[in-house]
């Protein structure tokens, strides 16, 4: 049985709550998931909450997270509405409060070729062996062991996206993760596997139907298989008062090439952690991410770009553009195995201050140990440059609309490395709705 | 003066450590000295009274080193950022003070002669013949030998250790003594001010440009001990100084430790240059709290270069707490076997329009590792603050380190911030170019380092940056093949 979790370490994540969820959960599921979960629901119970001297939450505000006033909520009505995101694909899979809310099918080509876009539930009964060997598999290693933990007790759907061999997929497969409710604590999951020479773009979309407080413990893991190609894009979108916390995993192997957009807007608090490991030669990895802090609200991204084998490369892009009294970090590490050789990496973080009170904070780090590499790292931090903006001034553009522009030109760099139209603009129009 | 024998301690140093061996043979002695006074082994506060009473010391001191035995007790060490290594250190084996009872010699005749063979063997009397003027030698607590050109007192300037400093001028000393690095800074901040002994603390009057630079030199002499010398420079309306600081132990089987506190206070207006080469032998930790307090349109430079210790943890730091303030840090760091140089800046801005810069070059040799750790600090409702960081790694081995952990926070937006670090190799066309020009290939090695610090080695005094040099050579000897 579970050893009774003390209030200070669980917050409202008890023992009671993990039985009861796991009561709540479809029969036939298989043993070792159900094992799986109460081990990690031990874990989350033992494990400290991040403390102010834990070099991997340097400059968070550790007092300001809180796992009080939680629960995993009941079903959401018929009546949710979720705004589209600006995307013109439909999503396949809508998940609404940890429970599949609707689905849509596959081009029925995609399925006589073997693609599998489904529920988690779904792929514990079909495909339980591929699920057991990448959900949650990847070590912790940027800090929140405790969060992982808690998402893997409670996790109650998700998406499984499996690309087989060969298998191109053209249109983007859209997944969209809401909450609903005031305390409502949420478990988003995505795993992609795309196998040999595949290719595959999946959206997750995380999204509140209602600004009320909520929690948001989400991970996901993306194995990308010799020479496939996966494109990721993350938008956050949750109310701006939750607190979120969001672990990405993605495994690179060999030739095969991942890259990873993630947009930041919504939350009160948000945890951003995002690790890639690059295994076999020939590897890349891309991670890119923008985010609009205004307000109070927190981000907090943390990344790692691990490089395991000889000639592999990582191309690491933040920006940051700070409102208001709004708060970032972005700590970054590049650890370089020692055989890693030829290894090329990049990691770069750019905030753009637009207010007074606004703080940003930098920790962009390298951990080198083979020495024939090419690895740089930058950071920097400044204002909107007075020239650009006394030249739109001078042109009658009221100083909003300049702004907003010059913010645009700031992010345009990380917008043009989408290859899809379609997420481009959809990027844009949501950046766009944070400005009004 | 009792008859002395020179100890060659670790004779196969060399042939153990081909490599870092070389340039450490140099000050690879020591004397069996009869020391009058001895602490003992361990810390207690009886340790710490027997140094005060030795010292003849005011009761505030006693009372300030008695607090600070307290902070460094209840302070845990900062293994959750720092290297496990700090636990190989045995507090409780360390000898805490250490004084054959000498009072600071004036001229170099007074001088025992013992302790003249040591300084001799380090070429401080070379130093002193190259116009350089004044010298403070340490050996081991105590100041041995001390010369103050007579121009430079006659400017004003006091130029003392840190015991006649707060014993001759407290009203100078006592305002400013641990006021920019607190007692409870860190752990060995704490430590230092318990034991503290021996140092520099000088003033410089206003209006002064003290022409010479004022040097020191530093040197443990005997196993198992902590030095933990104390300097405090004070730079007043419109003057400058420059001041060089120079160390070495002899390697024991038993690892030393060295703890110093340095603080600079420049007033309006001053400039102060701080040049450290520091190589110690490669059982020493080495772990330094440096900081300097720069008010309105002063200058405060570090200039430092790590080239010995196991381990080294120094961070100079400059807060500028003056409008148009301005701080730099040069840093060189070599690590090779056996050697971890955790070294890098602080810069806290505490003013408008205050700049800072950063620039720290390193070179890992074989299973060497060099860390460069930063912090710049840019609080809110301050304008015009700029900081520039350029941190450059270059590693030698397949097997050789290097990390890089920055910390930057600035608030507000009419700051400027912005941080670049690159690893690299040697360039092997560069090192095919002269080979092919008939260069060995350890020559060609040197030359591609040397070229790789050329522009920051520039910037140290004549015969420093021909010992870099010199050294760079010898360890890029043993580095190729």
């Amino acid at each position: 049985m579970i050893a009774p979790a003390t209030p200070a370490l669980a917050g409202s994540f008890t023992g009671a709550s993990f039985e009861s969820a796991i009561s709540e959960l479809p029969g036939g599921l298989p043993s070792w998931w159900l094992e799986r979960k109460r081990a990690a629901y031990g874990s989350f119970a033992e494990l400290p909450l991040p403390s102010r001297t834990d070099e991997s939450w340097r400059f968070s505000n550790v007092s300001g997270v809180k796992l009080d006033g939680f629960m995993p909520p009941g079903a959401a009505g018929s009546g949710l509405t979720i705004a589209d995101q600006g995307l013109t694909t439909k999503p396949t899979l809508v998940f609404a409060n940890n429970r599949l809310h609707s689905s849509a099918g596959l081009a029925p080509d995609l399925v006589a070729r073997g693609v599998v876009v489904t529920s988690l539930s779904e792929a514990l009964r079909k495909h339980p062996d591929v699920l057991r060997a990448h959900f949650m598999a990847q070590p912790q290693r940027l800090g929140s062991a405790k969060f992982a933990a808690l998402h893997t007790a409670f996790v109650g759907e998700g998406a499984f996206i499996h690309v087989p061999s060969g298998v191109e997929v053209p249109e983007p497969i859209v997944v969209v993760h809401s909450a609903l409710g005031a305390g409502a604590a949420v478990f988003p999951h995505t795993l992609v596997i795309a196998e040999e020479n595949s290719k595959v773009t999946v959206v997750d979309c995380f999204v509140s139907a209602d600004e009320t407080p909520q929690f948001a413990c989400g991970a996901n893991d993306i194995y990308a298989g010799h020479g496939s190609r996966v494109n990721y894009v993350g938008l956050q979108s949750w109310s701006g008062d939750t607190q979120s916390f969001q672990l990405n995993s993605t495994v690179v192997r060999r030739d095969a090439r991942v890259q990873s957009l993630n947009l930041h807007l919504g939350g009160r608090q948000s945890r951003h952690e995002s690790m890639s490991q690059l295994q076999a030669p020939g590897a890349f990895s891309e991670m890119l991410a923008l985010t609009v802090a205004k307000g109070t609200q927190e981000f907090d991204q943390r990344t790692l770009q691990v490089h395991q084998a000889p000639n592999t490369k990582s191309d690491l892009l933040y920006k940051n553009a700070l409102f208001d009294t709004a708060r970032t970090i972005f700590s970054g590490l590049i650890i370089v195995d020692q055989d890693a050789q030829k290894t090329d990496a990049y990691q770069s973080n750019r905030n753009l201050m637009l207010s007074e009170d606004a703080e940003a904070n930098s920790l962009p780090g390298l951990e080198i140990q083979a020495n024939d590499v090419r690895c740089t790292h930058g950071a920097t931090t400044s204002r909107i440059d007075p020239e650009q903006e006394f030249y739109l001034f001078s042109r009658g553009i009221p100083r909003a609309r300049a702004h907003e522009l010059l913010i645009f030109g700031f992010f345009e760099e990380v917008l043009n490395r989408l290859e899809s139209e379609e997420l481009h603009a959809a990027l844009r129009s949501l950046i766009q709705s944070r400005f009004e | 003066m009792e008859e002395t024998n020179t100890t060659l301690i670790a004779p196969d140093a060399a042939t153990e450590n081909p490599v870092s061996g070389i340039d450490q043979t140099a000050g690879n002695f020591s004397y069996d000295v009869k020391y009058e006074f001895d602490a003992g082994s361990g810390l207690s506060e009886r340790v710490v009274e027997y140094i005060s009473s030795v010292k003849k010391e005011a009761p505030w001191i006693r009372e300030f080193r008695l607090k600070a035995l307290k902070t460094f007790l209840s302070k845990p060490l900062p293994t959750h950022w720092a290297t496990k290594d700090l636990e190989a250190i045995d507090f409780s084996k360390i000898r805490y003070y250490l004084s054959s009872g000498q009072k600071p010699k004036r001229t170099w005749d007074e001088v025992p002669a013992d302790i003249k063979k040591t300084f001799e063997r380090l070429g401080i009397p070379e130093q002193e013949r190259k116009f350089l003027a004044g010298v403070e030698a340490q050996f081991d607590s105590e100041a041995a030998y001390s010369n103050v050109k007579e121009a430079v007192s006659k400017q004003g300037v006091i130029f003392l250790n840190s015991s006649e400093a707060l014993r001759e001028h407290p009203e100078i000393f006592r305002p400013w003594f641990g006021k920019v690095i607190p007692t409870g800074d860190n752990k060995f901040s704490a430590l230092n001010s318990a034991v503290f002994s021996g140092g520099s603390f000088i003033y410089v009057p206003p209006g002064i440009k003290v022409s010479h630079p004022l040097q020191a030199y530093f040197r443990i002499n005997a196993e198992n001990f902590g030095q933990f010398e104390r300097t405090l420079i004070i730079v007043d309306e419109g003057s400058e100084v420059t001041y060089m600081e120079g160390c070495t132990a002899p390697k024991f089987s038993t690892s030393t430790l060295h703890s110093a506190v340095v603080e600079l206070v420049a007033l309006k207006g001053a400039k102060i240059q701080y040049i450290t080469v520091q190589n110690w032998a490669s059982n020493v930790f080495n772990l330094v709290t440096k900081r300097g307090l720069a008010h309105e349109a002063a200058e405060i430079k570090w200039i430092d270069c790590n080239i010995g210790s196991r381990l080294t943890m120094k961070y100079p730091g400059v807060v500028l707490k003056g409008r148009k303030s301005r701080g730099e840090v040069i840093s060189i760091a070599l690590a090779n076997d056996g050697q971890h140089q955790d070294t890098g800046a602080k810069m806290i801005h505490a003013a408008d329009e205050t700049t800072s810069n950063i620039v720290a070059k390193s070179i890992s040799v074989g299973q060497g590792r060099s860390t460069y750790r930063g912090l710049v600090h840019i609080p809110k409702h301050l304008k015009g603050c700029k900081n520039n960081t350029e941190c450059d790694a270059l590693l030698i081995n397949t097997n050789s380190r290097t990390d890089t952990y920055p910390a930057i926070t600035v608030r507000g937006a009419e700051n400027r911030c912005q941080h670049e670090a690159s690893v690299s190799k040697v360039n092997e066309e560069q090192i095919f170019y002269m080979r092919q020009r008939g260069l060995t290939e350890g020559q060609a090695m040197s030359l591609s380092v040397n070229g790789f610090i050329n522009d920051l080695a520039r910037q140290f005094p004549m015969e420093y940056s021909v010992e870099l040099k010199r050294l760079i050579d010898l360890q890029m000897e043993g580095s190729v093949g």
